[in-house]
């Protein structure tokens, strides 16, 4: 019932916008306003068809893979970084820095050494995405418990399961947090890396369909893209009330 | 039984170094403990029972003398010692239930699953938890996470317990419980004890010695043996006359260390008249 009641209050804003278009847009004669009962209607032949294979799979394999190895490489760097006082030390300014560039202008720079395929938007896209990961990451290993630590060493824990135990337990309400903004990060950079330079991909066709006109099209692309960060965020809430489930319990409980 | 020291602190001297700043906690300590033993260490805040407690379990290393743990000198947690550790909200694993906080330390020490099944449902059973197994510590009341520590202590089959005032944090009555679990298990067990306590009452209670520390930088300030029947009992062992005299004895040691003193005279006749030390302390 509370659960029933909460979708219901979430869903309510979204259902009264999109309605709003929709009623809005009915019977626009605007070339670049089109109605959204066609759009939605473009949705299914234009994306559901060969670009599915062509664009939408592609763009998003190079989602997963970016994201993934963000995730493993900022983990693992934020956990050494955050047990080191001595690296912290060392790394701090250099982080702030990368941490400040915006990662769209790197992608010239990373085009320049690797090509325009799907090397280079996984680059781009690990590129953008590590450093929330690696700042939470470090954050959370710092605060590990102390008494917890002792623990750990007392029963003479092995590193495997100091890492797995421990670590990434321990740190994993950070680690959360800066994977749900490297999240929304990647998708960014997987959409406007393949604008800049791509022979494939969402960005491409949409990017595509909005110069050869082809305007109900690039819309269909856009709301496509709005479906899939909507989707990727509650499988990732999803992912996350199961893995934290012991952390929002015990805050509960506090 | 054997009476080879199973614990030896041989003139231990830890000294914290940070930055520019040194603290010299402790000074000198010497003692041992035998197998078997229940020993309790009482001292006046901040008199470096911590510090003792963590540089025997290996997590501290010590500045001057060293710690043997059966014959080897200490150098890191060594096995066949557990810690029961007095933030016990913040000493189990909050992400795992009980029972795998339990048994963690018995998958590292490679006891097969079926053994460790066992082992773990007898410890918890020890300690008074028969139908936790998969809750959540935190779901526990604070005696009863206390509880499942002492449990996951007891199942990994410890030479040497140590305990850091375990109950420091816990009401009275469950404070007496569990006090009377510590004996129990030590009776039972045959495991060795080093319970550190502020409680002077506790200490009087439970150990076989008190032995009592100065303020820090720390030394022993007197090392009580407790001549109370084994078996003891809350109502009956407290109302004891020897019981109001160990308790007033250790009292007065702990009333001079906390005024600095660093000696004793031994003065075995003073026992039970702590005022006489009054004039002596400096
Ligand atoms: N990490 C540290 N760095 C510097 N000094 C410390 C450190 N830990 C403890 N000390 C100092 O060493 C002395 C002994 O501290 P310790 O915690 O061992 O005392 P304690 O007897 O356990 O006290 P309490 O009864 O409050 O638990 C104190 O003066 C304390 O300030
Ligand atoms: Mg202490």
């Amino acid at each position: 019932m509370r659960l029933l009641r909460s979708t219901l209050t979430a869903a309510a804003l979204p259902v009264a916008l999109v309605t709003a278009w929709w009623l809005i847009s009915r019977g626009s004669q605007s070339f670049f306003w089109p109605p959204l009962s066609d759009i939605v209607a473009e949705l299914r032949p234009t994306w559901l068809g060969e670009r599915l294979r062509a664009d939408v799979v592609p763009s998003l394999l190079r989602l997963a893979t970016g994201y993934a190895l963000a995730l493993a490489a900022g983990i693992l760097a934020g956990l050494a970084i955050g047990l080191s006082a001595r690296l912290r030390q060392y790394c701090e300014p250099v982080l702030e820095f990368c941490r400040s560039i915006p990662p769209p202008v790197l992608i010239p720079i990373i085009m320049l050494f690797a090509g325009i395929g799907d090397q280079m938007k996984v680059i781009v896209i690990v590129s953008g995405c590590v450093w929330p990961v690696l700042l939470n990451t470090a954050e959370g290993a710092r605060a590990i418990d102390e008494v917890l630590r002792d623990t750990a060493r007392v029963y003479r824990l092995r590193p495997a399961a100091r890492f797995r135990h421990l670590l990434l337990r321990g740190a994993s309400p950070h680690i959360v947090t800066g994977a749900r903004q490297a999240l929304s990060i990647a998708i960014i950079l997987m959409v406007i890396s393949e604008m800049f330079a791509a022979s494939n991909g969402l960005g491409f066709a949409t990017v595509q369909f909005q110069r050869s006109f082809a305007i109900p099209q690039m819309w269909s692309g856009i709301l496509l893209l709005g479906v899939i960060g909507v989707t990727l965020a509650l499988a990732f809430k999803l992912v996350e009330n199961r893995v934290l489930a012991w952390y929002f319990g015990l805050r509960r409980h506090q | 039984m054997t009476t080879a020291p199973v614990l030896a602190v041989d003139h231990v001297r830890k000294i914290y170094a940070g930055g520019d700043r040194r603290v010299e906690a402790v000074r000198d300590l010497h003692f041992e403990v035998t197998a078997g033993e229940l020993v309790c260490v009482v001292g006046p805040s901040g008199a470096g029972k911590t510090t003792l407690l963590r540089c025997i379990a290996g997590l501290l290393d010590v500045t001057g003398g060293e710690v043997r743990f059966e014959g080897a000198p200490i150098d890191g947690p060594p096995r066949g010692m557990a810690v029961v550790f007095q933030e016990y909200g913040r000493s189990l694993f909050p992400w795992m239930t009980v029972r795998a906080n339990v048994e963690l330390p018995l998958k590292e020490k490679r006891v097969p699953r079926e053994r460790r099944a066992v082992l773990v449902r007898d410890a918890l059973a020890t300690v008074g938890l028969d139908d936790v197994h998969d809750a959540y510590p935190w779901q526990l009341s604070g005696g009863m996470q206390q509880r499942v520590a002492i449990a996951r202590a007891v199942a990994y089959g410890p030479h040497v317990l140590l305990m850091d005032e375990p109950f420091a944090a816990v009401d009275a009555q469950t404070r007496a419980d569990l006090e009377d679990l510590v004996r129990a298990l030590w009776s039972r067990l045959g495991v060795t004890v080093l319970f550190v306590t502020h409680d002077i009452d506790e200490a009087v209670y439970l150990g076989q010695r008190v032995l009592v520390l100065s303020n820090s930088p720390t030394v022993v300030l007197e090392d009580v043996a407790v001549d109370l029947p084994a078996a003891r009992d809350q109502l009956s062992t407290r109302a004891l006359p020897r019981f109001a005299e160990l308790r007033a004895h250790v009292y007065g040691l702990v009333q001079q260390a906390k005024r600095g003193a660093r000696t004793v005279m031994a003065d075995p006749t003073a026992i039970g008249r702590p005022n006489v030390y009054e004039g002596r302390t400096t």
